[in-house]
């Protein structure tokens, strides 16, 4: 409910925005600080509805805009699903063993931050080649989703680790060493459930940055089916048919709202586990 | 105007061996394709763990390793033909009736007919043709002439086998009525450009015509499209004919409601200035054409399959642009078949009529090419070279025989008849 009005509100503020800015948009000291609101710039709602319906070229039996885009987001999700799992996995190992041997925290720990630090635009050309892949051009892009898919679940799931360390001066920590309990089966009982409110999140924000990584990656290899590809394909003849360059941009918040609603099912399920941030 | 070289079009690789282009060498093919692709993998690794950390090369090493056991041809290239010889053509762009005679050969199978397995490798936006050929990455590689001398000059071994387009498709694209129709109208306006190499016909034409790049003029970096010509951004957008021409012709005119006419633009055409430099060419690894006489003979096989695409691509242009349309992207998002037949036909008019026969170029041509490449100046200041390229750089003894194969089959190889299609432009471009 509260979401179908918010893309309502969306709606009327494209439109409403369009129609009292001035088409130039507002240039101040020679940097354009509002956009243009010509129809080239911000095309009608109901144009971009229009061109949704036509068919994507005049081939015949092409298929119309919707069903490319769909095509188009749900290879992107599937790419994008992958890089999310490896992701999740490196950042989940790394997480267990910065949280087992202090020694290796200290020594992992900058890495993992570091690498966040090089920007996605200096990693990506270096990966995604179209060469790259013996025969598997779609490998780079799952490789540069996991690579930023995994930072966040790393940090997140290190810092749930660790949580029991600090709730009430370590008091479970100390319950459970006092019985006797090996760390491993500590970890089950205890740092695993404990981490769950710090894990949600990450998975969350490691789930935007798959599909954005995916997108971005798809953009620099040129692999075919992708939403990355739309976005090429579309970008060039952009000045001709300026409606049809927002569909991929659709297609993303799909794909978008695809992993947050099966991440929210996965909270949903947990909810037990989850008593500080439990709706 | 030469460089003084004593004869660049001529370079020492060894003799050709013309007769049988393709005999049982296929499996030598193989291996040396395959050889770098395997290493990829761990040099990808070496990149990233190089670049940034321990834990991205361990997200790279689960996903590298994990990926083609669950990929289809879980051991790369499919195993049809086992007698063709398997070639890998980088190309500089996606599939789109620039490359129309290499996507004709591959899909009416002349290529198959010259024994060769040929698998066209479209780019992303980061690709560099020339660099991807000179790291085994492909067998050839298309790519306009300045854009390869800049990789020439820092160290890639490569060589320009075939120029295939004979005349420059770039232009600079006005508004009509505003005097901009010379390079000299251009100073004090703001012109686009695109970099990536495609900007050094302008410098020269502006710097022919007295005009400072650094100072009489704005450059505008310019996406791919012409939105910033069409609001106004930009006085002198620029533009292919075979391309961002087209597009502007199935554009909305926002001065007339209607789509542009023809008449409405002026174009600066450097084929006309005396400015233009070589574009679309077939270039090929040089160090594989000095050891290796089973890649000269491919590469005539492959200069032959591909150059008889390109006549095909003349004699039915309509059908050459449905093939590059019907094979050009699976999803269905590329450039449709109307602006398809209007690329190919801008295409041909690159090439045909041909002055020595498709592929085969004046040497006169390639030392201008190199002399505005030694001699024209960046806003920065900078040449695009700075030395003569080595000789090794361009040759014309493969096109040579390939013309040679065609005429024998009694392909018209000059096009002296050629006439270009007049189309008509559809709104979008579909």
């Amino acid at each position: 409910m509260a979401g179908a009005a918010g893309v309502l509100l969306l709606g009327f503020g494209w439109e409403g925005y369009k129609a009292a800015a001035p088409d130039d948009g507002l240039v101040l000291g020679g940097v354009r600080v509002l956009p243009r609101t010509t129809d080239a710039a911000m095309p009608h709602l109901w144009d971009l509805a229009a061109s949704a319906g036509e068919p994507v070229s005049s081939a015949a039996g092409a298929p119309p805009l919707w069903l490319v885009t769909l095509r188009g987001a749900g290879s992107s999700l599937v790419l994008a699903t992958a890089g999310w799992v490896c992701g999740v996995l490196v950042g989940l190992l790394l997480a267990v063993v910065m949280a087992r041997l202090a020694r290796a925290r200290a020594v992992l720990l900058p890495w993992v931050v570091l690498s966040q630090v090089v920007p996605l635009i200096a990693v990506a050309p270096l990966v995604a080649r179209p060469d790259s892949a013996d025969g598997q051009p779609w490998v780079p892009v799952v490789a540069i989703a996991s690579y930023l898919a995994f930072f966040p679940v790393s940090i997140g799931a290190l810092r749930g680790f660790t949580a029991p360390d600090d709730d009430r001066g370590g008091l479970y920590v100390d319950l459970f060493r006092s019985f006797g309990v090996g760390w491993w089966s500590g970890f089950w009982r205890l740092r695993l459930p404990a981490s769950v409110p710090y894990l949600l999140p990450a998975l969350r924000l490691a789930a935007a940055n798959a599909v954005a990584g995916t997108i971005v990656a798809e953009v620099y290899t040129g692999l075919p089916g992708g939403l990355g590809r739309l976005i090429v394909d579309f970008g060039a003849s952009a000045a001709a048919d300026p409606a049809r360059q927002w569909s991929p941009l659709l297609g993303a918040i799909l794909v978008g709202l695809a992993t947050t609603l099966v991440l929210a099912g996965a909270a949903t399920g947990l909810r037990r586990y989850r008593p500080g941030e439990a709706r | 105007m030469r460089t003084g070289e004593p004869h660049l079009g001529e370079p020492h690789l060894g003799e050709p061996h013309t007769g049988e282009a393709h005999t049982g060498e296929a499996h030598t093919g193989a291996e040396r394709i395959r050889d770098p692709h395997t290493g990829g993998t761990a040099a990808r690794r070496v990149h990233l763990g190089t670049a940034a950390t321990v834990a991205g090369a361990l997200v790279l090493a689960g996903c590298a390793g994990a990926a083609p056991a669950s990929g289809p041809e879980a051991d790369g290239r499919p195993a049809d033909g086992d007698d063709l010889t398997p070639v890998t053509l980088q190309l500089s762009w996606v599939r789109q009736a620039q490359f129309a005679g290499y996507v004709v050969a591959e899909e009416l199978g002349f290529y198959a007919d010259e024994g060769l397995d040929v698998t066209l490798q479209e780019a992303g936006t980061t690709t560099v043709p020339v660099e991807v050929l000179a790291r085994a990455g492909a067998d050839y590689a298309v790519s306009p002439v300045p854009r390869a001398l800049g990789s020439i000059e820092q160290g890639a071994r490569v060589t320009n086998v075939a120029q295939v387009f004979e005349r420059s498709g770039t232009v600079q694209v006005t508004a009509m009525g505003q005097g901009l129709d010379a390079p000299a109208d251009l100073a004090g306006k703001k012109v686009g450009v695109w970099g990536d190499g495609n900007e050094w016909e302008l410098f020269a034409g502006l710097q022919a015509a007295g005009v400072d790049v650094a100072h009489d003029v704005e450059l505008v970096r310019q996406a791919a499209d012409l939105t910033a010509f069409v609001a106004g951004d930009v006085d002198a957008a620029q533009a292919t004919t075979y391309n961002e021409v087209a597009q502007l012709l199935e554009t909305v005119n926002p001065a007339t409601g209607d789509l542009y006419q023809p008449d409405e633009l002026e174009t600066i055409d450097w084929n006309h200035t005396g400015s233009a430099m070589l574009q679309d060419a077939i270039w090929a690894d040089t160090t594989r054409l000095e050891d290796d006489p089973a890649y000269e003979d491919t590469t005539v096989a492959f200069l032959t399959a591909s150059l008889k695409g390109w006549v095909y691509a003349r004699d039915h242009p309509e059908h050459a642009a449905a093939v590059v349309a019907g094979s050009a992207s699976a999803s269905g998002s590329a450039l449709g078949p109307s602006h398809q037949y209007w690329q190919t036909n801008e295409v041909n008019r690159l090439i045909w009529p041909s002055t020595r026969g498709i592929g085969v170029i004046d040497p006169g041509d390639w030392d201008d090419t190199v002399e505005a490449a030694l001699t024209t100046r960046n806003p920065a200041g900078d040449t695009l070279l700075t030395e003569a390229p080595p000789a090794s750089s361009f040759t014309n003894r493969y096109a040579r025989v390939a013309r040679a194969n065609l005429a024998e089959e009694g392909l018209d190889v000059m096009g002296e008849s050629f006439e270009p299609r007049m189309i008509e432009p559809t709104a979008g471009g579909g």
